[in-house]
């Protein structure tokens, strides 16, 4: 077990290289220094030449690449362009309001959408079922800022019951975490009750019938601990969905946090900005990844992780 | 009389499909007295089944329903029963093998807290206790290092040993009576002979009556006091064990003895097999329900169906459901080894087989007659 | 001589049975199809929207840049009755903040909407279909590289990958080719192209061995004609839910892309931009967000609707 976990671990190595190299490429396809071509602030030639010199963009491009790996193992990102200030520190200062939005989107997300997943296969072709299904396909379907939108008209315009913009209070949070929760738990209905409606099919649970068991300990005791090992494995692109999600989440609710500090990057095009974020990204989905697979082996006796 | 331990009477259950309601098991009565063993035997899709999960009242519903009839286990109607009372029977009074041991048991629970599992519930042990009787129970079943393999998932285990498993489960809390749907199909030819010889000593041990249900009547020659034969929904045949085998007394019957190679015989036996295909139980045809397939059949047959009843040329509790083998029929006197029937007919029933729509035959994909398996 | 008859008449009947049975697959999926409600009301969404979107420039009232600066900020008709002082009977849907109709907007953005579904899937299809074939079949190094290339891809969200790749190369030619359509369109493709050729290279690797497919080899079919005759028809149903699921997918991802402001380059109408542009007036009127809001999640869940229909349709016991 360790040793698959450290030999996942060191797996991350060689992707995270290739997601740099890819990031990297792109960022030097685009024509020209990032700098020339701000038109809002025009820079000096001297003064030009001199950031160019600081960011080692006088170099050829293999050198440099070399650099930013060499800069990116000492922990150094670089400076951003736009905002003249450590990318480390504009992460360090976004990371907890991002983290925080995204767990607490997540705990929503897991606390209604599997009870409900559950009882709409329970309760398979009912009106409730249909409601839930109705509700997850909305949820999986209809992108995150058009629900967002509506939830501001509605709530926030309209009734003024909860602030709109910004970050602090828990009224604050209360939108955005529900926006942000939508989407991946309409997906964990959707699974969730498809998984439950395998489960209560299988012979097992006919066998725990025969045992004479109490209806809720066939479920709870044996169709439910099977129905929830494929429900782990979607923890992976969740919080996949959760990083996409907050870029626009935070953006439209303000929030203080790196999804809204991405979107301004690429739209002020802050190289150093967006490949670390993207960097930070990919290495956070590589973790979740990992961890849905350790926590499938845990679930699952059948899996042996080695 | 003694109290028997099993009285089933005019059994029907039904499943309502979008298609139609499906007669599953469509007049059923038989009865099984305490430590007594009976064999259920027919194709698959006959009823015997879903007659072992009536006993039990574990048909989905929806779709299915027992409509009709009545069930008395130990003098109690199991229908009549509320949903406290049916559980306290399963598993405690009443268990139940399935089929496959791979599916049947569940991946994810140890073996130890699946078999401990109706302990603690039926007789209340506590976890060591029912711990204790879990490795007694392994070993009673031939498990080697029983403790050793307590705590194993089901998928450490071999196929045989699976259903060995699941026997110390449904032995658990000494039942009255245990229903073994098909234990062995999935089973190696080997591994079958071992169950089956496992589950003869232990219910004579423990005086448990079973149910055998099977389709294989080479499986149940050795293992039961008497047979049932099934077809469409409906007992066709009753007889002692020996008698079945020695003078069946119904065209479906026979059919289902030619498919089974027998070692004894020295002539070079052909395997006929049922031509046809089994009855839609959503429409069942109005007369005899083997009438379709029958190679003896006449008229009669196909007009009007024919009730149980006592044979002549028979023990007395032999009966049978054929219009030919009863009182003044044309089969009463046949010998079914020499006279195939009408090859005519034979003929009649392939072309009508052949002629049906593509989709039909799909329904029936099931080969006619299942797949002959070696007497032991 | 009879025999031959005989055996000749029982070939044509087994042949004339498979044929049945072939066609009636087909026919069925589309029997279901057809008796799926909303895939039904999903279809009549999007063939209206087909409609719209080739008649634009015949039905739409006004030009879909042309300002009009003393008209800004219009409410739709309809508000009138709730008392609202800004409307005007030449603006339906109202008006933008620069003056523009709405209406006609939002009927140019339909173009863009469906042209940003269709085409990047269609390049997925050939793309991803032909190198799953090979992947699954042939193996070997095409195999590796198809492997090697999903483990980094998975890394990324999809949508994060086209961010990026939209973002660092708008500045090129490529990126400012067709408004910047273009550019999304190659996003997408090599984005999404991975998923399908896995999905193609699993359904190959489970189908290589079984009978008929070593058939048709030990007759001598050649590996494209076993690829294209054999194994294309079999795969075809999980291809065509998968693509059908992919279309709503790309327009979802064009209008994030211009709602954040890096898809298509303005004054172009696609609904997502109008939601960017619109958001910035939400507080004075928040119609030129919902309507174009509106349209996406209508079209959208038309699409999923649809995509819902045929799965149930070609394979019922596929899941989720």
């Amino acid at each position: 077990m360790l040793r698959y976990v450290i030999r996942r671990l060191l797996l991350i190595i060689p992707t995270m290289f290739f997601v740099a190299l890819i990031t990297f490429s792109l960022a030097h396809l685009a024509p020209g220094s990032p700098f020339d071509r701000n038109e809002n602030r025009p820079l000096p030639q001297e003064q030009l030449d001199k950031i160019n010199r600081y960011y080692g963009i006088d170099q050829p491009i293999p050198v440099q690449f070399v650099d930013y790996i060499g800069n990116l193992l000492r922990g150094d990102l670089g400076l951003s362009f736009t905002r003249g200030r450590p990318v480390v520190d504009l992460i360090g200062q976004g990371i907890g309001t991002t983290a925080q939005l995204g767990v607490q989107a997540l705990i929503v997300a897991l606390a209604f959408s599997i009870p409900l997943g559950i009882v709409s296969a329970l309760k398979q072709n009912t009106p409730l079922d249909y409601l839930s299904l109705l509700i997850a396909t909305i949820g999986t379907t209809i992108p995150s800022f058009v629900t967002a939108i509506f939830l501001i008209y509605v709530l926030g315009a309209s009734l003024h019951l909860l602030p709109f913009v910004g970050w602090g209070t828990w009224q604050h949070m209360v939108m955005p975490t529900f926006v942000l929760a939508l989407a991946p738990g309409a997906f964990l209905t959707r699974i969730t009750r498809a998984s439950m409606l395998e489960a209560i099919r299988q012979d097992y649970v006919r066998t725990a019938r025969a045992k004479g068991l109490r209806e809720q300990s066939v479920i709870v005791g044996h169709a439910l601990k099977n129905a929830l090992i494929p429900v782990a494995t979607i923890i992976g692109p969740a919080t996949a969905g959760l990083i996409t999600g907050s870029f626009i989440i935070e953006s439209l609710f303000n929030v203080p946090g790196i999804g809204r500090l991405y979107v301004i990057s690429i739209n002020q095009r802050d190289y150093p900005m967006i490949m670390s974020t993207t960097l930070l990204y990919a290495f956070v989905i590589m973790i979740a990844n990992i961890t849905v697979d350790i926590v499938y082996g845990a679930l699952d006796p059948r899996i042996k992780v080695s | 009389m003694a109290q028997q331990l099993l009285d089933v009477k005019d059994l029907h259950t039904q499943f309502f499909t979008r298609d139609g309601v499906v007669h599953a098991v469509d007049g059923v009565t038989f009865h099984l007295e305490a430590g007594e063993t009976l064999g259920l035997v027919g194709e698959s899709g006959c009823g015997k089944s879903v007659t072992a999960l009536s006993l039990m009242r574990l048909i989905p519903q929806p779709p299915g329903r027992i409509t009709e009839g009545s069930i008395v286990f130990d003098g109690q109607d199991v229908l009549k029963m509320d949903d406290d009372e049916v559980r306290g029977i399963r598993g405690n009074n009443i268990a139940m093998i399935f089929q496959d041991p791979m599916t049947s048991l569940n991946p994810v629970l140890t073996i130890s807290r699946q078999i401990s599992e109706a302990l603690e519930l039926h007789l209340k042990m506590d976890k060591s206790e029912a711990r204790k009787r879990t490795i007694e129970l392994l070993d009673l079943v031939g498990i080697p290092s029983a403790k050793k393999r307590l705590d194993d998932y089901p998928h450490q285990f071999s196929g045989g040993m699976r259903q060995r498993v699941m026997i110390a489960m449904a032995l658990s809390c000494n039942p009255k009576l245990i229903l073994a749907d098909e234990p062995t199909t999935a089973l190696d030819v080997t591994i079958q002979a071992q169950i089956l010889d496992l589950l003869k000593n232990l219910a004579r041990e423990f005086r448990t009556a079973f149910i055998l249900i099977t389709h294989d009547l080479g499986v149940v020659a050795g293992m039961t006091q008497r047979i049932h034969v099934m077809y469409g929904g409906k007992i066709v045949e009753k007889a002692d064990t020996a008698e079945l085998f020695a003078n069946p007394k119904m065209p479906y019957t026979w059919g289902l003895l030619r498919s089974i190679p027998r070692l004894d015989e020295h002539r070079k036996a052909k395997l006929v097999p049922i031509e046809g295909l089994p009855p839609d139980l959503i429409a069942p045809p109005p007369g005899c329900r083997f009438e379709p397939r029958c190679q003896y059949r006449r008229d009669v047959c196909k007009e009007k169906e024919p009730e149980l009843k006592r044979i002549p040329n028979a023990k007395p509790d032999h009966e049978a459901r054929c219009w030919g083998t009863q009182e003044g029929g044309w089969l009463v006197d046949t010998d079914w080894h020499r006279e195939i029937g009408d090859t005519r007919v034979i003929e009649e029933i392939k072309k009508e087989v052949a002629d049906l729509p593509a989709e039909t035959k799909k329904d029936g994909e099931e080969p006619p007659l299942p797949p002959p398996s070696p007497v032991n | 001589m009879a025999t031959t008859a005989v055996s000749t008449r029982r070939q044509a009947a087994q042949h004339d049975l498979a044929a049945r049975k072939q066609r009636s697959l087909w026919r069925d999926a589309v029997w279901r199809l057809f008796r799926n409600r909303a895939a039904i009301a999903g279809l009549a969404v999007i063939v209206f929207a087909a409609f719209v979107a080739i008649f634009a420039p015949i039905i739409a009232p006004y030009s879909p840049i042309q300002q009009n600066t003393p008209k800004q900020l219009m409410e739709p008709i309809w508000t009138r009755w709730f008392g609202s002082q800004f409307t005007d009977s030449g603006y339906l849907l109202g008006s933008d903040e620069l003056g523009r109709d709405i209406l006609t907007r939002l009927m140019y953005g339909t173009r863009v909407s469906l042209i940003v579904g269709f085409v990047p899937v269609a390049v997925i299809f050939v793309v991803g279909a032909s190198i799953g074939m090979v992947s699954g079949y042939v193996g070997g190094w095409v195999d590796n590289l198809l492997m090697r290339f999903t483990d980094i891809i998975y890394a990324f969200p999809d949508l994060l990958f086209v961010i990026i790749i939209v973002a660092t190369l708008r500045g090129t030619e490529l990126g400012t080719a067709m408004d910047g359509l273009l550019l999304i369109f190659v996003a997408l493709a090599i984005v999404n192209w991975v998923g399908l050729a896995r999905l193609i290279r699993g359904q190959v690797l489970s189908l290589k061995h079984r009978e008929f497919i070593e058939a048709a080899r030990a007759i001598g079919a050649t590996p494209v004609r076993i690829m294209i005759r054999h194994l294309f028809p079999n795969v075809l149903a999980p291809v065509i839910v998968s693509l059908a699921f992919a279309i709503p997918g790309a327009m979802l991802t064009e209008a994030t892309l211009s709602f954040l402001g890096i898809g298509v380059r303005p004054p172009t109408p696609t609904w997502g931009a109008m939601i960017n542009e619109g958001f910035i007036v939400f507080q004075a009127t928040p119609w030129p967000v919902l309507l174009p809001a509106f349209c996406i999640s209508i079209i959208l869940l038309a699409f999923t609707f649809v995509g819902d229909g045929l799965r149930d349709a070609l394979d019922p016991r596929m899941k989720i």
